[in-house]
């Protein structure tokens, strides 16, 4: 201690320099801190924020299109939306490979719901032809097992299109998923993918085998197609497989074969098919990612260039968003006018009184929201306490009771109540701090009541109206229960909205479209709450 | 104490005041009996002859008050039977004490004496106004307590109930309560779920609340931010979200699901209510400890946490509270095993159904004055073990 000598930096107690030393404290309370804090964040990060972000990227994706019908999605790619013409023979081709499977899955409904929320009416095309998607190409099955009866057998199929390899491991308890043949894959291509998906799906969905279940009627579509553009193909193969093919190969170039087209088989199915609208729609909603949502949640919709307004009837969105943002707008106002002298009150009278009458503001904040609503659906119903009183004292005649419920006064004056304590609460711990002398300072220099007022106390208790009022409108705008319960038809917010789509119409990607759109502008709330007051600052009770 | 020596005022200005009051009043008792004009002049002539009357008797205010009440009562009961009694009785009582506290200038009293005559008829409006707001911010939820003993299966006063006939009262909706399966399935889910959910927001809120209030914490604000979040998100946000990636991962329409969910809403709540209790927190208490050998183990359980106990127990409080009244979230995690008491009540709301609703309401203010009466009786303890004088 009394060695002051040595020049070098200050040392601790271990000989580390000073510094150093500190740092190292310093790192260490820091990593203690955020130790403390990890599980919590963590858990909010997987229980709160991931489902958030989930929503956001459900808002966008668009898979289920090109998950259930894969080929249609890369076929219908070269067709040109905008030539006024249906689309060509392959791409029909494709739809019909694509919704047997999809049918055998049900997944065709979900598809041509998904579609019908962008073009009503595709949903029931694609009901009919996922029902009857296991008929075209019917016609063939007859003609290719009266040309030679091996095509009535499972195993003519399994020796054409099954890899050598698949066969020797499988075995009636186990097998694996079905494999197609590299020489299948190259002679016949479109009858190979049609059938591996057949063989696929009926392992999977059903139980079966392949080798024991004749495929479905498209198969035989795309295998007559194959061998109609390849008549040479048989002879990739050999045995008692290429003497099935051959026959029918030479059938076809013979002109024996009774044809028919996918097209056809749709078209007789619902002649809406041929339409091209629906072809461009589904060509618009084919990709992975879609802003689909995003544009209907704005009233737009794709047209046939880019984006555009929807027609006037159907933009309910937009009136949606304004009527939420001005009833929200009307609640805050409300509050501000009926908590401002509460407020004022509370914190200017003594603390014994103003505590007592701190309860009766506290005292619906602890409230269950349920039983607030309820009783204001008590109190303004019809029949209810309100019309009762007006009815008694001969304000209002019988027969003509006031409508307060069911519209938006009746969620003005529900929501009104239950948020008036968050507006009370911020600016009367505000007010609490405004030294009352300013006041009499003002007024014993000359300030009436009102210029003292509006010149010293109001501009000083502007930061709990701030605060109150962010608070207010961001509970507001995403309020959900009072107005179901109360708000009828006019008075309901985009958040019932959103719980429609979710619960009812089932249309998520909407729903989280919707959503993100308020989330946002209710961030952009909280990051202004967030510089005006401060998260730090929130008070409760 | 007064402010302003006063002086009693002429009987002349309590009968003009008391008559205005009067034609007030008479007004309403005018159009329920059908002419509204009758009586306001009624009401005026009658109060304001008994303010002139009675302005000069100051000494004998006691006994003429009593007298009033029970003139006003009686008059009430002969007109219109027990209701229109009970509001004569307070019609009279109010008549009494308005009519001497005009009259001796009691009003005047606790006001600054420079007060002008229309500064104090503003001062008094004003608390009018304010007491019309508390009127209305306490209404609804006393109106519901008695309609739930409602003999009927309405939802408003009955005649039988207005004339305090004992016919127009019952307990079935409470017995309902009790008795129906489906409110007694929702109660019990409620139990089962709110404790688990505000253990969870207490146990891993307050660590990280203690986390946060360290003073050298990296992202402080931006940490803050994310765990404050659940609370400033739309709930309907919150149950999409939670609804689409619970059903991802299995957790949708599970107990644990629902509890993860209703924790993770309680978060900022503890988080906000810890921390504040933290700011006041002596560090140098941990650091005496410390100094004479305790680990920091033993520092938080016997030094730190008996301290902070009061801001964790209404933390946890507000915490299940959330959990106790949540129906959006639960409406959509949740699937009919997990029907809680509000979803039920929401339900029954959205069908008009019965007023069992009213009861159950009933029941839960009364918890709900009770939970206030804790955290009250707790912030007062906080303030008082931190050296604050309780306000």
């Amino acid at each position: 201690m009394s060695d002051t000598t040595h020049t070098g930096p200050v040392l601790a107690a271990d000989g580390t320099p000073l510094k150093r030393s500190l740092a190292r404290a310093l790192r260490m309370q820091k990593i203690r801190a955020l130790m403390l804090i990890a599980p919590l964040l963590l858990f909010v990060l997987l229980t709160f924020i991931l489902p958030i972000a989930d929503m956001l990227f459900r808002s966008v994706e668009n898979k289920i299109v090109s998950d259930t019908l894969p080929e249609t999605v890369v076929a219908v790619q070269d067709w040109d939306a905008d030539s006024g013409v249906t689309p060509p023979a392959p791409v029909f081709e494709a739809l019909a490979y694509d919704l047997v499977v999809a049918a055998e899955r049900k997944e065709h409904t979900r598809v041509g719901s998904r579609l019908n929320y962008e073009n009503p009416g595709i949903s029931s095309l694609f009901r009919k032809a996922g029902r009857r998607a296991d008929d075209i190409g019917k016609v063939y099955i007859k003609q290719f097992e009266k040309l030679d009866p091996a095509w009535k057998e499972p195993a003519t199929f399994v020796s054409i299109f099954a890899d050598p390899a698949w066969v020797s491991s499988r075995s009636d308890d186990a097998e694996p998923l079905f494999e197609v043949s590299e020489t299948a894959a190259a002679a016949l291509p479109k009858a190979s993918t049609a059938y591996t998906r057949w063989a696929r799906t009926i392992q999977q969905e059903d139980n079966d085998s392949p080798t024991k279940e004749d495929p479905w009627a498209p198969v035989y579509l795309a295998l007559h197609n194959d061998l109609a553009a390849n008549p040479q193909a048989p002879s990739a193969f050999g045995g008692d497989a290429q003497a099935a093919l051959q026959a029918v190969s030479t059938a076809i170039a013979a002109g024996e074969v009774e044809t028919t087209t996918a097209y056809d088989a749709f078209v007789k199915i619902d002649e809406d098919w041929a339409d091209p609208e629906v072809w461009r729609t589904l060509k618009t909603y084919s990709g992975a990612y879609t802003n689909g949502y995003f544009l209907n949640a704005a009233d737009f919709q794709k047209g046939a260039d880019g984006a555009e307004l929807r027609p006037e009837s159907e933009r309910i969105y937009g009136t949606l968003f304004l009527r939420t943002l001005l009833m929200s707008l009307a609640i805050t106002v409300s509050c501000i006018v009926l908590g401002y002298p509460v407020a004022w009150i509370l914190a200017n009278l003594p603390s014994r009184t103003a505590n007592l009458l701190m309860i009766l503001v506290l005292l619906p904040f602890w409230t269950s929201l349920l039983v607030r609503t309820s009783a204001w659906k008590v109190m303004l119903q019809q029949q209810g306490v309100i019309n009762d009183t007006l009815v008694w004292l001969g304000l209002v005649a019988d027969d003509a009771r006031l409508v307060m419920i069911n519209n938006q006064f009746g969620t003005i004056v529900a929501m009104t109540h239950i948020l008036l304590p968050f507006m009370i609460l911020p600016m009367y711990s505000v007010m609490q701090t405004i030294n009352p002398s300013y006041l009499r300072a003002a007024k014993s220099l000359g300030a009436t009541n009102w210029t003292a007022f509006w010149r010293v106390y109001f501009p000083q208790s502007v930061p709990g109206i701030g605060a109150g009022s962010i608070l207010v409108f961001i509970l507001a705008i995403g309020y959900y229960i009072t107005p179901e319960l109360v708000g009828g038809t006019k008075g309901v917010f985009i958040s019932n909205r959103i719980a429609f789509h979710i619960s009812q119409s089932l249309n998520w990607g909407l729903a989280a479209a919707l959503g993100s759109i308020l989330l946002v502008v209710v961030l952009a709330l909280y990051w202004a709450y967030d510089k005006i007051v401060g998260i730090d600052n929130v008070k409760l009770g | 104490m007064a402010l302003t020596p006063v002086e009693n005022q002429t009987p002349g200005f309590v009968a003009l005041v008391t008559a205005a009051a009067g034609a007030f009043f008479g007004l309403f008792v005018g159009t329920a009996q059908g002419s509204g004009l009758l009586g306001i002049v009624i009401g005026a002539v009658l109060v304001g002859g008994l303010g002139f009357a009675l302005a000069g008797m100051r000494d004998q205010e006691r006994m003429l008050r009593w007298v009033l009440t029970a003139a006003f009562a009686v008059a009430g009961f002969v007109l219109g039977g027990l209701p229109a009694a009970i509001i004569g009785l307070l019609f009279g009582a109010f008549v009494g004490w308005f009519i001497f506290w005009l009259s001796t200038s009691r009003y005047r009293m606790h006001l600054a004496p420079y007060l002008t005559p229309g500064q104090v008829l503003w001062h008094y409006a004003f608390r009018v106004i304010c007491g019309a707001v508390f009127v209305f911010l306490i209404t609804p939820i006393l109106v519901v307590m008695p309609l739930s003993f409602n003999a009927q299966d309405f939802f408003t006063f009955t005649p039988e109930m207005l004339r305090f006939d004992p016919e127009g009262y019952s307990l079935k909706h409470y017995r309902d309560f009790f008795t129906n399966d489906d409110w007694q399935q929702a109660m019990w889910n409620s139990i089962k779920i709110a404790p688990m959910a505000t253990l969870l927001s207490v146990g891993f809120g307050t660590l990280a609340a203690i986390g946060l209030s360290q003073p050298h914490v990296p992202f402080r604000r931006a940490i803050m931010a994310i765990l404050i979040s659940p609370m400033i998100v739309p709930l309907i946000i919150s149950a999409a979200g939670m609804y689409f990636f619970y059903s991802r991962i299995g957790l949708q329409g599970t107990y644990i699901g629902v509890v993860l969910a209703h924790a993770a809403l309680g978060i900022p709540f503890v988080i906000i209510t810890v921390t504040a209790t933290l700011v006041g927190f002596d560090r140098s208490l941990t650091r005496a400890a410390a100094n004479m050998g305790a680990g920091p183990v033993t520092t938080f359980f016997r030094v730190q946490m008996p301290l902070i106990l009061p801001g964790v127990i209404s933390g946890g409080l507000f915490a299940f509270i959330t959990s106790f009244d949540e129906v959006v979230v639960v409406l959509f995690v949740g699937s009919a095993g997990q029907k809680t008491l509000p979803w039920q009540m929401f339900t029954g709301l959205r069908e008009q159904i019965s007023p069992t609703i009213l009861a159950v309401a009933t029941i839960l203010v009364v918890v709900s004055i009770g939970l206030l009466t804790v955290v009250e009786m707790l912030r007062r303890r906080s303030e008082r073990l931190r050296g604050m004088s309780p306000s």
